[in-house]
């Protein structure tokens, strides 16, 4: 790949340019509310915005509004309205973070975010169902359910879907997004265009072929990008802006920046500032603790500690990471198609994850896992101790169980992660001097 | 000679101990915490100093440990006592391959390697039952000393159930019990059986494997023990200093870098 751009305007642009999409994405959201112009409620698991963006409708993501109350340290403003009003603690953040928002007339740290008119979901979570059913009360709008079938526990040893069931249950997803165009229809006064469906389409699929250059370049040793820190960022980027061409641009660019910091071995931890030599290499299983989202990087990266994937750029990236591309000469079959394999593989990301740990451990050289199991959702923190088992008994690495939370500082302890994770670092750095000690020994005992 | 120390400075407690050149215990000391934590373990290394005689000028390296590690001023460097308690256990017990660590308010289940490597460990996560706290509530209950507990539980012979799993509400728990007329030593050997449950959960979290080495301040309490090894069917490696495991843990640490460092200088002046 020729790289064109200066290194100095090159390296970290993926974050910088990633900020600012986001804030004007955010900005044209708060113009959407003054205007009082419709908005689609989506869900970053099968969020279907493609269908929404020919209808050029607003999309809004609540869960990436509920973790930006986290990140920008106003979430317990948030969390706690939504208990005054009679939910329990125990309550997924999330849903309590946009139930507030929604009490507070749309008001956000970023912006305005505006009403619903509609809400587009999956059953990707329990907790979508519900959740969709909070707005359909305050507002009185649609809310339009795909039902999209699960993979039959295939990574637990069942049988799995055949060729059959999955062209049976493409089918049934297709005619559910048919009856989805309909409503649309109905809501917007405009007709389904199916050409600009494939544009958009077309768009996808160059931001997903990027997508996938970007996590494999972080085979790289060093690696180029920290999957929990930047990798946060070009999550949202991939759900907010997918099917558009300052999308696909985006992560054609990363794409440059992330080959080049890998030609010269630059290292994610140097744009941190942190010399700590050779890298500890990790995956990272769950949502980030965003209540203390910086410190909680730092708490890994003093000690060297890179994330070179997680299971959350694989669950929340929409099906972007999948080796799926949307046939354009059969938009809407193939979006069915796309939508089923998106979900399937996010529930199995999160259910079922063990065998995708154990191949990524291979693929990125994997050092440790780390664990990060949280109070408000069941659904991403569900058989972790039964996972870290059988890594632990699979491959010689080691593994890491903290639990905090990703909206609720009140169950976030900064002394006992810190303890903990300390004590990761100070086993993997003891297998390394042991490595290398053995290595040093090896030539001298192994026979001329 | 040189010598090495390692300090822990846990919730409750803080230990000292001084090892020699060889990692033999020379002196060691063990103090309440309290609020001025850089103090105890100011106080606690030098009666470990005393206790050995040893003048603190001889003392090579010191490693600080426990929750309060940075606050040991005078240490040369900080490992998380996980890390310690399975260095000490492997020392003591070589054939070490489990270790439970019951403190005041942490319980840590850890596997190990022979050497004391540590290969996984999990702990107690927000409660403190499970932990020596709890035995501190259900003694405050009882209005009796905790040294007593032990004794007072061993004469137990049909113990009740204690169903909450919450310190704080151990106190009304143990209460009620006494309230429907149970002994005293049967309820204390319900509670004891509480924590070991709570304790071979985490152990199992990790697996079970070898020989289990039990440290930390619980292991005074000779009813724990003996419930654990009921419960697990296996005796436990407990000694004398399974106290000081932590501390002990850390000093051989301190004698590891003083012994590294006259590596680096012996290969500096291209002696090695």
């Amino acid at each position: 790949m020729t790289i064109k751009t200066s290194p100095d305007e090159l390296i970290g642009r993926g974050a910088r340019d990633g900020g600012l999409l986001f804030r004007d994405w955010f900005d044209s959201l708060t113009r959407a509310a003054q205007n009082d112009e419709q908005a689609a409620y989506v869900f970053v698991m099968g969020s279907l915005h493609e269908i929404l963006l020919t209808f050029d409708l607003h999309t809004v993501f609540p869960e990436i509004n509920s973790l930006q109350t986290a990140v920008r340290r106003v979430s317990d403003e948030y969390l706690s309205l939504a208990e005054d009003q009679g939910f329990s603690p125990d309550v997924c953040g999330y849903v309590k973070a946009d139930y507030a928002l929604q009490l507070r007339g749309g008001e956000h740290p970023m912006g305005t975010i505006p009403k619903p008119s509609i809400a587009v979901l999956t059953n990707a979570c329990n907790t979508y169902l519900k959740w969709g059913e909070i707005w359909e009360r305050m507002y009185g709008i649609p809310m339009v359910t795909v039902d999209v079938p699960g993979t039959r526990g295939m990574s637990r040893g069942g049988r799995g879907p055949t060729r059959e069931d999955m062209e049976r249950d493409r089918r049934y997803v297709e005619h559910q997004l048919r009856e989805l165009i309909g409503q649309l229809e109905t809501l917007t006064g405009k007709t389904f265009d199916i050409d600009r469906l494939r544009e958009v389409l077309d768009l996808t699929n160059r931001m997903g072929r990027a997508w996938r250059e970007v996590l494999k370049l972080n085979r790289s040793s060093p690696a180029v990008f920290d999957a929990m820190m930047e990798g946060t960022i070009f999550l949202g980027v991939a759900n907010a802006l997918r099917g558009t061409e300052a999308g696909a641009k985006y992560f054609e660019d990363l794409v440059e920046e992330m080959a080049y910091k890998s030609l010269h071995g630059i290292s994610p931890l140097l744009d941190h500032g942190v010399d700590y030599g050779k890298e500890h290499r990790l995956i990272f299983v769950g949502v980030p603790c965003y209540p203390i989202f910086r410190r909680f990087y730092q708490l890994f990266s003093e000690w060297g500690g890179v994330f070179v994937s997680s299971t959350y750029l694989w669950f929340a990236s929409g099906g972007l990471n999948l080796d799926y591309e949307y046939d354009l000469s059969r938009p809407l079959e193939s979006l069915a198609e796309g939508v089923l394999l998106g979900v399937q593989r996010a529930g199995d990301s999160m259910l079922f994850h063990d065998r995708y740990l154990i191949e990524a451990i291979d693929e990125f050289g994997a050092d440790g896992v780390v664990y990060h199991p949280i109070k408000s959702c069941r659904t991403v923190s569900t058989g972790l101790a039964d996972s870290r088992r059988v890594v632990l008994a699979e491959r010689d690495v080691l593994c890491l169980y903290i639990e905090s939370d990703m909206m609720d500082k009140r169950v976030v302890s900064e002394a006992q992660l810190k303890n903990r994770i300390d004590a990761f670092f100070e086993g993997l750095d003891s297998r390394r001097i042991r490595k290398a000690r053995a290595d040093e020994a090896a030539p001298a005992s192994s026979p001329a | 000679m040189a010598w090495a120390a390692g300090v822990d400075v846990g919730s409750t407690q803080t230990k000292a101990v001084v090892v020699d050149e060889k990692g033999v215990i020379t002196g060691r000391s063990l103090l309440p915490t309290g609020a001025n934590v850089v103090q105890a373990a100011e106080r606690a290394f030098r009666e470990a100093l005393r206790a050995g005689d040893v003048h603190e000028e001889d003392v090579g390296f010191v490693v600080g440990t426990g929750y309060g590690r940075y606050r040991v001023e005078f240490g040369d460097t900080q490992i998380t006592e996980i890390v310690c308690h399975a260095r000490g256990a492997a020392q003591m017990f070589p054939a070490t391959e489990t270790v439970l660590d019951m403190g005041g308010q942490d319980t840590k289940a850890i596997r190990i390697r022979p050497g004391g490597d540590v290969i996984d460990f999990c702990m107690n996560d927000k409660c403190a039952a499970g932990t020596g706290r709890f035995l501190q509530s259900a003694a405050a209950a009882l209005e009796l000393e905790l040294e007593e507990l032990g004794p007072t539980a061993l004469r137990g012979q049909r113990p009740v159930n204690i169903s909450t799993t919450c310190t704080v509400f151990a106190e009304s728990e143990v209460l009620s019990w006494l309230a429907r007329g149970k002994k005293i030593e049967d309820i204390l050997l319900g509670v004891h059986r509480s924590i070991a449950s709570r304790s071979i959960a985490l152990l199992r979290r990790v697996g079970i494997e070898g020989e289990i080495t039990f440290t930390g301040g619980v292991t005074l309490n000779e009813a724990m023990v003996s419930v654990l090894e009921d419960m697990l069917h296996t005796p436990l490696n407990v000694s004398e200093e399974s106290h000081y495991m932590g501390a002990l843990g850390a000093a051989l640490f301190a004698l590891e870098r003083i012994q590294k460092g006259r590596e680096t200088a012996a290969e500096k002046e291209g002696v090695a």
